[in-house]
């Protein structure tokens, strides 16, 4: 199966003749030094992922870590410096403009953390947007806007103008833009950045629902490590514009690529995040069989409570083999070591 | 609510339908009590005489020439004249341009002339004679002055009084009033040709120059100025004329070494030759016009002291003067 | 707690600033002194004094291009397409002349009278900026009918509407073009600028050697002065459009038209709506003086009452240009609103409105119609009340002037002896180099390294007009000015700011400073003062107060309440309050209020030339006057614009540099 995405040695390097820099040995240089020898700033470099049909995937990263570059670079609204993006095996950077409004309009859509209404439009019409630009007629868009608004739970606001709408409102008309037009690929810039804890968490249910629903492929930027962990199927974390690890949540908090990344998890609940293939051991020949089983990525905290209350030791079976043992002892390991970090 | 919205359009297309209706026969009685009132003129002489766009200088003693002409042609041949309000300079440059048919009251203006009549220029206007006006410019001082000290209407005994005429303006020397800037003047190169302690000091406009002379009457100010007759104020403020040494012709040329009085000068009409050409009967009271200048100064006053609209002031003197009237009539 | 650091900070900050280098006020005394010393010993040498009928090679060139011009008549192909294009301008102007305004011949009235056109504008009024401006509409309109003034107060609707027709047309293209482009940007600015800062007389001249006079003239020359606002204003709004809405909008592929049509026209409106205002009321202003060729409208009865000194008549005359300002500001600034509430009220309301704009429109219909049928309805009554208020106006000025005469000379020979005199015989008199030097070093000290840049650019080219001395004649007085504007602006300004009872009032009241025709007050201005330059300082305050009195209102306004509440909690004294925390935080506001009120004054040059200021506004009227001296009216002109953009810019800069010690 070919990736819904492809990335590969992205660069994306701002400030004069920024296209002499990349396949220099400047380019190796950390930023400050680049800047100060060439005036310009690599905010993406180097980087290269695929992400599957129907995976969320999410690159995760501080300000300034170039996540946001990386993400408008997939579109080309801003255009790359060097490097290849594959949509469905189709190359992204030698598209015509033409060809690229045509991406837009139908293959990949964007939600962006200022959400970017149209403050004159109704609810009804931003939505339909995307949908009127590209020519549809009007009863047919209003239909299927009208559609996204009770997908995305705004019934009864369709005649609001964005400012009457809260935060939340304004992003799930964002979310519904991005919708109407069916993309199969959706990007997210820092979505819920600007709206408040208690909304962001119902925002992120709600991508979850949908994403069970709709079952689009999403790339996802956020600087909110635990949004990262909730939302993503895999994770990308960057560093002045570098790829520093790929991987799952659990592999990630379970196997920090550096000090940087460690310190990032070192807060993070591991029992929310690990599974049990990272906490067992190894079977031995004396293991009783009669504990329970459980298949290898079963977070801890899940498989807690009834791996407490059996006598046994629950047995990680992994295509009909049995792989590893995870006792009780292990298992309040990791939680009670981690509440007491907590504490 | 639900029937007055179906009503309404329906209505308001009726109204609409028979508003089309009625005014594409309207009109009627706004054409009838057109030509009782007279104000439009008989329709056959309209034709006749068409347009006339008569140029209005920007003094008064132009306005009561201009609109008792105006008015006489609009009045007996139907004339559509259009008054138009231009300094000198813009008014010829309309003969050129086909906007402007008369100007009644030219002081003289050699540049011009050599660019717009046929001789040298591109013979847009021509020469239609003297008004019959005498214009007489010069230096003046207001009445009460030339009382008290009679000897100051000699230009020889000026330097002596100089540090009278001193104001805020002049910088310690005399202040000389001068004229609007449109106007004919060498009084720069009078002052200093002549060694006169004074420094010319721009009033910018006729209003100015006369509202400064009122002024000096009334409060017994020391002034001293550039003005020229004719002119109504003179009726109600004489200004005294000083003597400067006695014009010849010459003796301001060039402008830059002039040294004497300025010449008394025939007014005379230049009109646009298209316009003299065009037959109307306007351009033969034009042609015939010649009156003095008491009689303009008395419509000119009208205007301006009894405030009355010029076209009135105008018809009112037309009225009053049947006989003269009568000798600029077409033979 | 905070009031503390405020008042204490201010302190050191002060303490540390004068340790760290000289402030500049001081560096400007120095200047000051310098330039005194010098002077002393150079007092009188290279002025470069011309006298006032004295002209150059350069100008008898310039006038020599005139002539040229007016001889190629015949072939040149620009005054032909000019020349077709005002007999365009002359026949759909007439067109309109006669339908409102003027007779229709054989018609001895216009084709639709008074009732008709009152009823027209009241529906339009109510269709686009809702019942309130209708009643404001309606009353203006009969007041132009009361006033007597009804047909020139139509002639100017006509050529102030035409010209922003025009303006608009060709402006809102160039706006979008601006604001897509800096290449674009950077040529049209400066062209603006000379639009904006050359003085209607120099143009007015050389216009009607390619339009004629008359309508044409008068439209031409409304239409290159109303230009500049409208593009500029609406530039700055589709730029100002948020560009994380612009890449929202883009992510969903829209198409460059898409982007403009959908996205930055509407989200720019308000701006635009604010630039289509400015334009209107610059047009209005234009169309007054656009009576000097022949243009028709309410500047004619100004200017021949100027000429015949009737100020009642004139106050008239320009209290209808008042009215009309008024109207058509409210409905441009209440048809920007109204649009977005319609809208916004949902379906039933439109239709409603629908029907009553129907229901109305009908009615308007049936009175056009009476309009042409019954002569009641076609000409306006015929009233008293503009002669009688003329009458009144005259003789409560005619009271004024006899007055107060004595008072009046006194003020103007103080300020003359004190102020104008002295700072005159300084500028005027120091060698020309001289002069130069220090102007460029006072940039310097105000403006920075670029400011000074630009003084030295505009000095040189003053120079290069052969009118320096003229120039620093009229600099005198657009300083002095200025700084009467200034004293005025902040004493008001404050006033303002601190008591609404007196914004309330006095707001009107500057409202119509702004639009009534300078020739209306240089009349008593003229009586009081007689023909000096006093006279044409005491016009320009006149008409740049309001504006500047207004910024510094809106600027101490603007400075946070929750400052001046935590002062006065300190203990401060209205007067502290004032000097010590209003006044220096709206700092921004008084830099702006000097720079519109240079501006401004500058822009009065001209008109003071009418009324004996002499120097760069009396080579103006000349050089529109008299053919020989065209050339130096024209350079008067130029001299006129390198000084305006010399003190925009250098303020502007200054205004920039405290901006950045701000924050």
């Amino acid at each position: 199966m070919t990736a819904a995405l492809s990335v590969d040695q992205l660069w994306k390097v701002f400030g004069p003749r920024a296209d002499k820099i990349v396949g220099s040995p400047d380019a190796d240089l950390p930023r400050a030094e680049l800047l100060d020898r060439t005036g310009c700033t690599a905010a993406v470099k180097d980087v290269s992922f695929d992400v599957a049909p129907g995976e969320v995937f999410v690159v995760m990263g501080l300000s300034g870590s170039g996540k946001s570059t990386l993400v408008r670079c997939l579109t080309r609204l801003i255009e790359p410096t060097a490097g290849e993006v594959l949509l469905d095996g189709e190359d992204v950077r030698t598209m015509s403009d033409a060809r690229l409004r045509e991406l837009r309009r139908t293959h990949v859509s964007m939600v962006f953390q200022h959400f970017g209404l149209l403050p004159h439009r109704q609810v009804l019409d931003n939505i339909a947007y995307g949908l009127e630009i590209r020519g549809m007629k009007k009863k047919q868009r209003h239909a299927r806007a009208q559609e996204m608004v009770d997908l995305v739970g705004l019934t009864g606001n369709e005649r609001s103008y964005p400012d009457q709408l809260s935060g939340g409102m304004q992003q799930r008309v964002g979310l519904a833009r991005a919708l109407a037009v069916d993309p199969t690929v959706m990007l997210f810039d820092e979505p819920f950045s600007a709206l408040d804890p208690l909304i962001r968490r119902d925002m992120q249910a709600e991508v979850i629902r949908l994403h069970h629903e709709v079952g689009k492929t999403m790339v996802f930027i956020t600087h909110d490590l635990a949004e990262a962990l909730k939302l993503g199927d895999r994770i990308l974390i960057m560093r002045d514009g570098e790829v520093v690890q790929v991987g799952t949540a659990a592999e990630i908090v379970a196997a920090p690529a550096d000090d940087y990344v460690r310190d990032f998890v070192s807060d993070v609940p591991r029992s929310h995040v690990l599974t049990l293939r990272y906490v067992m051991r190894d079977p031995r020949p004396d293991d009783s069989s009669d504990g329970l089983v459980m298949g290898p990525d079963t977070i801890v905290r899940e498989a807690a409570h009834a791996a407490l209350t059996s006598d046994h030791p629950v047995r990680v079976v992994d295509d009909g083999e049995l792989v590893g043992i995870v006792d009780d002892e292990t298992i309040l390991r990791v939680v009670v070591a981690e509440e007491a970090v907590l504490a | 609510m639900k029937r007055p919205i179906k009503r309404t359009p329906a209505l308001a297309a009726a109204a609409v339908g028979a508003l089309l209706v009625l005014s594409a026969c309207g009109g009627g009685d706004i054409e009838q009590s057109g030509s009782d009132s007279g104000a439009g003129g008989d329709d056959s002489q309209a034709s006749e005489c068409g347009d006339v766009n008569m140029a209005v200088n920007p003094w008064v003693g132009y306005q009561a020439s201009a609109y008792v002409v105006g008015e006489l042609a609009a009045s007996e041949f139907g004339c559509t004249v259009e008054y138009r309000d231009l300094k000198e300079e813009v008014s010829w440059a309309g003969f050129s341009s086909g906007d402007v048919d008369v100007v009644i009251e030219d002081w003289g203006h050699p540049d011009l002339e050599k660019q717009y009549f046929a001789k040298s220029g591109d013979g847009s206007a021509e020469d239609f004679g003297p008004n019959g006006n005498q214009g007489v410019i010069g230096w003046y001082v207001p009445p009460w002055l030339a009382k008290e000290h009679p000897d100051i209407t000699d230009w020889e005994n000026l330097n002596q009084y100089a540090e009278d005429f001193a104001t805020s303006e002049s910088g310690g020397q005399g202040q000389f009033l001068g004229s609007d800037p449109s106007y004919v003047q060498f009084d720069e190169a009078i002052v200093k040709n002549l060694d006169l302690n004074f420094k010319v000091v721009s009033s910018s406009s006729e209003a100015a120059s006369i509202a400064a002379f009122k002024k000096a009457e009334e409060n017994k100010e020391w002034l001293i100025g550039y003005f020229y007759e004719p002119q109504w104020f003179m009726s109600e403020v004489p200004l005294v004329k000083v003597d400067l040494p006695p014009y010849d012709p010459g003796c301001q040329e060039p402008a830059s070494a002039a040294d004497c009085d300025y010449p008394v000068t025939e007014l005379k009409k230049i009109v646009s030759t298209e316009w003299a050409d065009s037959g109307s009967p306007a351009v033969e009271v034009v042609k015939n016009f010649e009156w003095t200048n008491e009689d303009q100064n008395a419509v000119a006053a009208m205007i301006s002291s009894d405030g009355m609209a010029p076209e009135d002031a105008a018809m009112q003197w037309i009225e009053d003067n049947p006989d003269k009237v009568e000798g600029w009539m077409p033979s | 707690m905070s009031v503390t650091a405020v008042r204490g900070g201010s302190g050191v900050e002060g303490i540390g600033s004068l340790l760290r280098r000289p402030p500049g006020w001081l560096l400007g005394v120095a200047v000051l002194a310098l330039w005194i010393a010098a002077w002393a010993g150079l007092r009188g040498n290279d002025t470069l004094a011309l006298p006032g009928l004295g002209r150059t090679g350069l100008h008898d060139w310039f006038t020599g291009l005139k002539g040229d011009l007016i001889d190629s008549r015949e072939s040149n192909v620009l005054m032909q397409v000019t020349g077709v294009l005002a007999d365009l301008l002359a026949s759909i102007g007439g067109w309109l002349q006669e339908l409102v305004a003027q007779p229709a011949f054989p018609r001895p009235v216009p084709q639709v009278g008074w009732l008709g056109v009152i009823a027209v504008a009241a529906w339009l009024s109510h269709a686009i900026a809702g019942w309130r401006i209708t009643l404001l509409v309606v009353a203006s309109f009969l007041s132009f009918g009361l006033l007597g003034l009804w047909e020139d107060s139509l002639d100017t609707l006509i050529v102030t509407f035409f010209a922003v027709g025009i303006a608009l047309a060709i402006g809102l293209p160039l706006a979008v073009w601006m604001a897509t482009s800096k290449t674009v940007t950077t040529l049209l600015t400066p062209v603006l600028d000379v639009l904006q800062t050359v003085p209607a007389f120099i143009y007015l001249l050389p216009l009607t050697l390619f339009f004629g006079i008359g309508l044409p003239a008068a439209v031409a020359a409304t239409f290159l002065y109303a230009l500049a606002p409208v593009v500029r204003i609406a530039a700055h709004g589709i730029r100002s459009v948020a560009a994380s809405t612009l890449e929202a909008t883009d992510s969903l592929g829209q198409t460059g038209r898409q982007r403009l049509l959908q996205v930055q026209l509407p989200m720019a409106k308000k701006t635009i709506i604010v630039g289509i205002n400015q334009t209107v009321m610059a047009a209005l202003s234009m169309a007054t003086i656009a009576a000097f060729v022949d243009g028709p409208g309410l500047g004619q009865p100004v200017l021949r009452a100027l000429s015949a000194q009737q100020v009642g008549t004139a106050f008239v005359a320009g209290f209808c240009i008042v009215i009309m300002a008024v109207m058509l500001d409210r409905t441009t600034t209440a048809a920007s609103v109204r649009a977005e509430t319609v809208a916004r009220a949902g379906g039933r309301d439109v239709r409603r409105h629908r029907i009553v704009l129907a229901v109305s429109g009908a009615a308007a219909l049936v009175l056009v119609y009476l309009s042409r049928t019954y002569l009641w309805a076609a000409e306006f009554p015929d009233t008293d009340l503009g002669s009688s208020v003329a009458a009144a106006v005259q003789s409560g000025a005619d009271w004024v002037t006899s007055t107060f005469d004595v008072v009046t000379s006194g003020v103007k020979n103080q300020v003359t002896a004190l102020l104008l005199n002295p700072l005159q015989d300084l500028l005027a008199n120091s060698p020309w180099w001289l002069a130069a030097v220090a102007i460029a070093a006072f940039a310097l000290v105000l403006g920075g390294v670029r400011g000074c840049l630009t003084a030295g650019v505009c000095l040189a080219g003053i120079y290069l007009t052969d009118l320096w001395n003229d120039s620093m004649v009229t600099l005198t007085m657009v300083l002095v000015a200025t700084l009467l504007v200034m004293v005025l602006a902040v004493v008001l300004g404050v006033w303002m700011a601190r008591r609404p009872s007196v914004d309330t009032v006095l707001r009107p009241v500057l409202d119509a400073g702004q639009t009534m025709p300078p020739f209306v007050y240089l009349i008593p201005a003229l009586l009081l003062f007689g023909p000096t330059r006093f006279t044409a300082i005491v016009a320009a305050v006149i008409y740049a107060a309001p504006v500047a009195i207004k910024l510094v209102a809106d600027g101490i306004k603007g400075v946070s309440p929750t400052t001046v509440e935590a002062a006065t909690a300190a203990g401060s004294t209205p007067w502290q309050v004032i000097t010590r925390v209003q006044l220096p935080m709206a700092r921004g506001g008084l830099v702006l209020a000097a720079n519109q009120g240079l501006l401004f004054v500058l822009s009065m040059t001209v008109i003071g030339g009418l009324v004996g200021a002499g120097a760069l506004g009396y080579d103006s009227v000349l050089g529109f006057s008299q053919g020989e001296f065209f050339g130096k009216g024209i350079a008067a002109g130029a001299a006129i614009v390198f000084l305006g953009i010399m003190l925009d810019r250098v303020t502007r800069r200054a205004a920039e540099r405290t901006g950045a010690g701000v924050h």
